[in-house]
């Protein structure tokens, strides 16, 4: 999302301050009668009010390109929100975000993919939704194909696949593209060793082709391969940041 | 909170990014069509065949109820379901629209009016597949066509547009308040009935029992008569109504309107909500 209107500003995503807190409705305050009648009635209830919870806390950040950050936390601290506030899914309830460049979030593989269409229809879905256009991706399915090994399993459906067949898929078409901002957050698993070597080399490959990486993980092998600075999150707040090492030293250290 | 300017930019930034991402929902929204019919036989064809099917049978029963001719109140009962069925398409699954993409909105960045453009171009698509069965009517029963009928597409158009910013808008305020969900599907109901589709505007009217033609009259409050008509008239080859034609497109100015004012300000709330 290309927020800023002059000449093409340079890759990268600024944060100032920014919270993000989820208003948590229950059944009663999502409906209309409670909000006229409290309009009309004035506060009578203090429960009235929505509970929040806050996700996100002060987060003040400037990531440029050729920035490779590591995140790191506990889970529940706020890394894939992060990541959501980063990608602009979540814009900021306080404070300010701004993204510049195009963005590739890569949370979940399997998101807009179709279990009733083939799998080379999947791969053209897959890759327009990570802001590819379709010329691009006609001219990289053969070398998806390749990669996943999946042969004449592609114009099958994809609720034949196994849950491996899946991801090698979707690992296919996530690492075939070019972002210019790059989220990763890890749940790439499920895969055999032998294919997870070769998406290994993919994967920095896809990084190295990348302005700009996030990239979410507990595994500190994957984060040492792709990662130079880190992000130790906690509580919904930056705790540390700063050389991967020194951060990871300071998180196991703390842990 | 932004300064105003930014977000009003931000907000139309939302309508053309979205347009930009015209590859993408062009994709799904004929997806959805084609999923909708996978392995069955005739596919797509059954949008045609369920609506011939509908129009026919309320038509025969209709024309005797009235005491009208078939050639006539088919083509009218017919032509007035295409239409609805656009415009009740756009309601309902607009109402929803935001709601329905939970999983991608808080996946990927997209701007929200992908989600709507995506259907309001499977919904056209499905107003083309519907028009196939005008066309064959057209053979049984011919009608008095003149130029008029090129108006039918910028009838269409405005229909379209208007179906965008329904959708934007009732998408937004479902997905904030879950209970105009089910309080708008009782509404499209009930203006189906209230609406000239099965009944016939002009006979009742001209109707010589004078009860009836003042009741009728306060059929121009309802907004979706212009709709219907504005379609219908030339596709029927009827002479077009420049009142109709104006309360139509003060709608869409009104409604556009209103929609950028809720979107100005609620636009990055609608991930939060769902």
């Amino acid at each position: 999302m290309n927020v800023s209107a002059s000449s093409p500003p340079p890759i990268g995503i600024t944060t100032k301050d920014a919270c993000v807190d989820f208003p948590i409705f229950d059944a009663k305050s999502r409906s209309l009668k409670k909000t006229v009648i409290g309009m009309v009635g004035g506060n009578i209830d203090s429960d009235a009010k929505v509970p929040v919870i806050e996700a996100l806390r002060d987060i003040t950040l400037n990531l440029e390109h050729g920035s490779r950050v590591g995140l790191v936390g506990h889970n529940g601290a706020g890394k894939s929100t992060l990541l959501r506030l980063l990608s602009g899914i979540y814009e900021p309830t306080r404070g300010v975000a701004e993204v510049r460049g195009r963005v590739a979030p890569v949370f979940d593989l399997g998101v807009g993919m179709d279990p009733e269409i083939s799998g080379l229809e999947n791969i053209m879905i897959r890759g327009l939704f990570l802001g590819m256009t379709r010329r691009e991706m006609e001219s990289r399915v053969d070398d998806i194909a390749d990669f996943t090994e999946l042969g004449d399993f592609l114009r099958m459906p994809l609720r034949t696949y196994s849950t491996g067949m899946r991801v090698r898929l979707a690992l296919g078409v996530v690492t075939s593209i070019d972002p210019e901002i790059l989220l990763l957050d890890e749940g790439i698993g499920a895969v055999d060793a032998a294919f997870l070597e070769k998406s290994k080399k993919r994967l920095s490959e896809l990084v190295e082709r990348s302005g700009l990486l996030v990239f979410a993980s507990h595994s500190d092998e994957f984060l040492r391969e792709l990662c130079d600075t880190a992000i130790w999150m906690e509580h919904g707040r930056v705790k540390q940041q700063g050389d991967l090492d020194d951060v990871l030293r300071a998180y196991k250290g703390g842990a | 909170m932004p300064s105003t300017s930014r977000a009003w930019s931000r907000a139309f930034a939302d309508l053309t990014g979205g347009w930009g991402q015209r590859e993408l929902w062009g994709h799904l929204g004929w997806q959805d069509i084609k999923q909708r019919y996978r392995r069955s036989v005739l596919g797509p064809i059954w949008i045609t065949i369920s609506m011939a099917v509908t129009a026919i049978a309320l038509g025969i029963l209709y024309a005797g109820l009235f005491g009208n001719d078939l050639s006539v109140q088919l083509p009218y009962i017919l032509v007035g379901f295409i239409v609805w069925a656009f415009i009740s398409g756009c309601i309902l699954e607009g109402a929803e629209v935001f709601i329905a993409n939970e999983g991608l909105m808080k996946h990927l960045p997209a701007p929200l009016s992908v989600h709507v453009y995506r259907l309001i171009w499977r919904q056209t698509l499905l107003f083309a597949h519907n028009l196939l069965v005008y066309v064959i009517m057209l053979a049984i029963f011919p009608q008095p066509l003149s130029w008029t009928i090129l108006a039918a597409l910028p009838a269409v158009a405005l229909l379209a547009l208007n179906g965008a910013w329904v959708a934007l808008l009732f998408g937004m305020v479902t997905a904030r308040f879950r209970d105009l969900a089910p309080i708008t599907q009782s509404l499209v109901q009930l203006m189906f009935f209230m609406t000239p589709i099965v009944w016939i505007y002009d006979d009742l009217l001209n109707s010589p029992n004078p009860t009836i033609a003042e009741r009728a009259r306060l059929a121009e409050f309802n907004p979706f008569l212009h709709f219907i008509e504005i379609v219908r008239r030339p596709l029927l080859g009827q002479d077009l109504l420049l009142r109709q034609w104006v309360i139509v497109l003060v709608i869409t100015v009104v409604g556009w309107l209103l929609t950028l004012v809720v979107l100005r300000r609620y636009r990055s709330r609608v991930t939060y909500w769902v």
